[in-house]
């Protein structure tokens, strides 16, 4: 098992920058998730450290060791595809040991290797089946022990739960975090998908535009994003932003937001006049008569445990998660209260976490 | 439910009915028949005697002779009643079918070495044009290459003129390399025209083979090349195989280079055909007889490689 360190790593294909200069270190034995939109160069940072793509600039470190230009098969790393990539004409069996018939293993030793491997993910009944008959979930299954069966020094997942259906994708998360707490493997796993992500991950790296926005634990991304784009793709529905113009001062406890004065946590820079947006998560909002920033009922959505409140705020649509007991209706004409410690501040042009007592620290990739 | 509601409620528009499939079956027969019944006419003709060939009404039952295949694999000499008469008996069957008609035989004809030629040149260069076409397809599809649209645009656009549009350049260029009628000069040619033809038939094929699977035999700790043989090219075997169809068919066939440029020692079947009739008149059945050899090779190939090509017409056209 090793740790994967990333240093000014940059791809580009002609005109176009995939990945822009990022660097990060994955330490031994996380499951580190790479999330992203599609086209955020998350899957080409994957190529990379596989060694699958070159890159234009930067250095990847295996164990501290320098591969940037190490063949693919001398890295000692497996890979999972979306698509399974088992070879159609091998049985299970023989795919699952061909990563060691390719290093010339004896017959015999590969034989037991699979045998352990298919162990491990319940698979032994299906050993000698073709792989064209198997679920998606059992492809799955064969893709990761042809990964395992190496033992290699990490494994990198490209949305490998992308093919699969929705039962059997939460089914997967499971099967797969389970596998990792047995193994303990470096994984680096990529995924658009934030409930994958969220759900498996003890890293996310959240990448937009070939930069990564933010590393840290699935809390932290969620609770503390360190930019507009972070709160705003993190979270369904999203992180509300509420537009206004204003100067902070570092200590303020509170934040001048059009003619209202609405407490925040406590400001730690200092910031001239220049358009803001305070950003809420849907679940720190409570409806009350009294509330500063007041709308009409837009429409509802039941959800069963909650519901999803929209309103129409001189601020924009902005929505709230409510429990579904409370009785709202259209058309009506309410008071929105924001619970003031889980408030964030960004500043529109960099689209940048202003720092406070609760946005202390947020790493910037 | 009436039955008249039951099957009306029972026609399918996947399936056909019956009747349609009946109609469909016909017409393909139609169609065999109207293809086959020229070769097998010349199957026929290979047996019959020069004036049944060209008795009219032809004759469809006929009193079979091998006369044609002995025409064709030999060189005779007409000679006087009284000459042959004063011959030893003859050794052989064929001996005896040619005294019959006042005539020896010299020796062998030229057959056998036009017919090794034609194999010789059709599968070396099919073999080659399909092999440096597997590679080119394959670097095609897989790197990224500089100026790649361009490139292959150049290659199809070798085969926008008739081939036979450049012979007299060729012919020119082959006789101040010393090429004319070798076997090499015309492997080469007949490579040059098929090798457009692989490069795209095969680029379509390989680019439908997922790109992991090449992957993960890479990260697996294949080199680039292993992967291509042993992951890349068992998939791409359906591909291979039409496309060596193809190449061998035109190869083969191929005429009008093979009368300009070879007259001896690497002519091939298709110009060497017509000089039989010339032989002591007009042999039909000599000719049906080397029509029917000729067609014999290209027949097993496509025979041993047809369900590799069946799939391979209609790849792409269904979703797998």
């Amino acid at each position: 098992m090793a740790q994967i360190r990333i240093e000014n790593l940059r791809k580009s294909f002609d005109q176009f920058t995939a990945v822009e200069g990022s660097t990060f270190t994955i330490d031994d034995g996380t499951f580190f998730a790479m999330l992203g939109p599609s086209g955020c160069g998350k899957t080409t940072t994957l190529r990379m450290i596989a060694g699958l793509e070159l890159p234009t600039e930067g250095k990847i470190l295996l164990d501290g060791e320098d591969v940037t230009f190490h063949r693919a098969a001398a890295r000692d790393i497996a890979f999972v595809f979306q698509l399974f990539a088992l070879y159609p004409h091998m049985n299970v069996g023989e795919n699952i040991g061909f990563p060691l018939k390719c290093q010339g293993m004896a017959r015999r030793e590969i034989r037991e290797r699979v045998q352990e491997t298919a162990r491990m993910l319940r698979i032994e009944h299906l050993l000698s089946s073709k792989t064209s008959k198997l679920s998606g979930g059992d492809r799955q299954r064969v893709a990761l022990g042809r990964a395992m069966v190496r033992r290699p020094k990490a494994f990198l997942m490209d949305e490998p739960l992308g093919a699969l259906d929705a039962e059997f994708r939460h089914l997967m998360c499971g099967e797969l975090r389970d596998l990792h707490d047995r193994i303990k493997a470096t994984t680096v796993y990529v995924t658009h998908d934030q409930l994958e992500a969220m759900s498996m991950a003890d890293q996310i790296a959240v990448m937009n535009k070939g930069r990564v926005e933010q590393i840290g634990t699935p809390q932290e991304v969620y609770d503390r994003p360190a930019s507009m784009f972070v709160a705003d793709f993190i979270g369904s529905p999203p992180m509300n932003f509420l537009r206004f113009e204003g100067g902070l001062r570092s200590g303020d406890r509170a934040v001048s937001f059009h003619e209202t004065r609405l407490a925040v946590p406590e400001i730690r820079e200092d910031r001239a006049r220049a358009p803001l947006a305070l950003g809420v998560r849907p679940e720190h909002i409570r409806f009350a008569d009294a509330g500063a920033v007041r709308g009409e009922v837009f429409g509802a959505e039941y959800l069963g445990t909650t519901q999803i409140v929209t309103v129409d705020t001189a601020y924009g649509r902005v929505a709230a998660r409510l429990p579904s007991s409370a009785s709202v209706r259209i058309g009506e004409t309410i008071g929105l209260e924001f619970n003031a410690e889980r408030l964030a501040l960004f500043d529109v042009g960099s689209g940048l976490a202003i720092r406070t007592a609760s946005e202390e620290g947020p790493r910037h990739g | 439910m009436t039955a008249a509601a039951t099957r009306s409620t029972a026609h399918s528009i996947v399936e056909a009915s019956p009747r349609t499939k009946a109609f469909a079956g016909g017409l393909v027969i139609l169609y065999a028949v109207i293809t086959i019944l020229p070769l097998l006419w010349i199957v026929a003709t290979a047996f019959k005697s020069q004036s049944d060939a060209i008795a009219y009404p032809p004759k469809v039952i006929f009193e079979p002779t091998l006369e044609g295949y002995v025409n064709l694999f030999t060189v005779r000499t007409r000679q006087t009643p009284d000459f042959i008469a004063k011959l030893p008996p003859p050794e052989t069957w064929y001996d005896q079918l040619v005294r019959k008609r006042d005539m020896v035989i010299a020796g062998p004809s030229k057959v056998v070495p036009r017919f090794v030629n034609s194999l010789i040149i059709g599968f070396g260069s099919t073999f080659l044009a399909v092999f440096l076409g597997t590679l080119a397809a394959y670097a095609f599809s897989r790197f990224r290459i500089p100026l790649a649209d361009d490139l292959l645009f150049f290659i199809l656009s070798t085969r926008m003129m008739p081939p036979v549009a450049v012979a007299i350049p060729i012919y020119l260029m082959y006789r101040q390399l010393n090429l004319t009628d070798t076997r090499l000069g015309m492997i080469l040619l007949y490579t040059a025209v098929n090798v457009s033809l692989a490069v795209w038939l095969l680029k379509g094929f390989i680019d439908e083979i997922p790109r992991e699977y090449e992957e993960a035999a890479l990260v697996d700790g294949y080199t680039r090349l292993q992967a291509l043989r042993k992951v890349v090219l068992p998939q791409a075997v359906t591909g291979i195989a039409a496309t060596a169809i193809f190449c061998l068919i035109f190869s083969w066939n191929e005429y009008a280079f093979a009368v300009l440029l070879t007259s001896g020692e690497a002519q091939t079947m298709p110009p060497f055909i017509p000089f039989i009739i010339g032989e002591g008149g007009q042999d039909w059945p000599a000719v049906a007889a080397a029509t029917t050899l000729f067609v014999v090779p290209i027949v097993m190939f496509t025979v041993l490689l047809r369900k590799h090509l069946l799939r391979g017409i209609t790849f792409g056209a269904v979703r797998k």
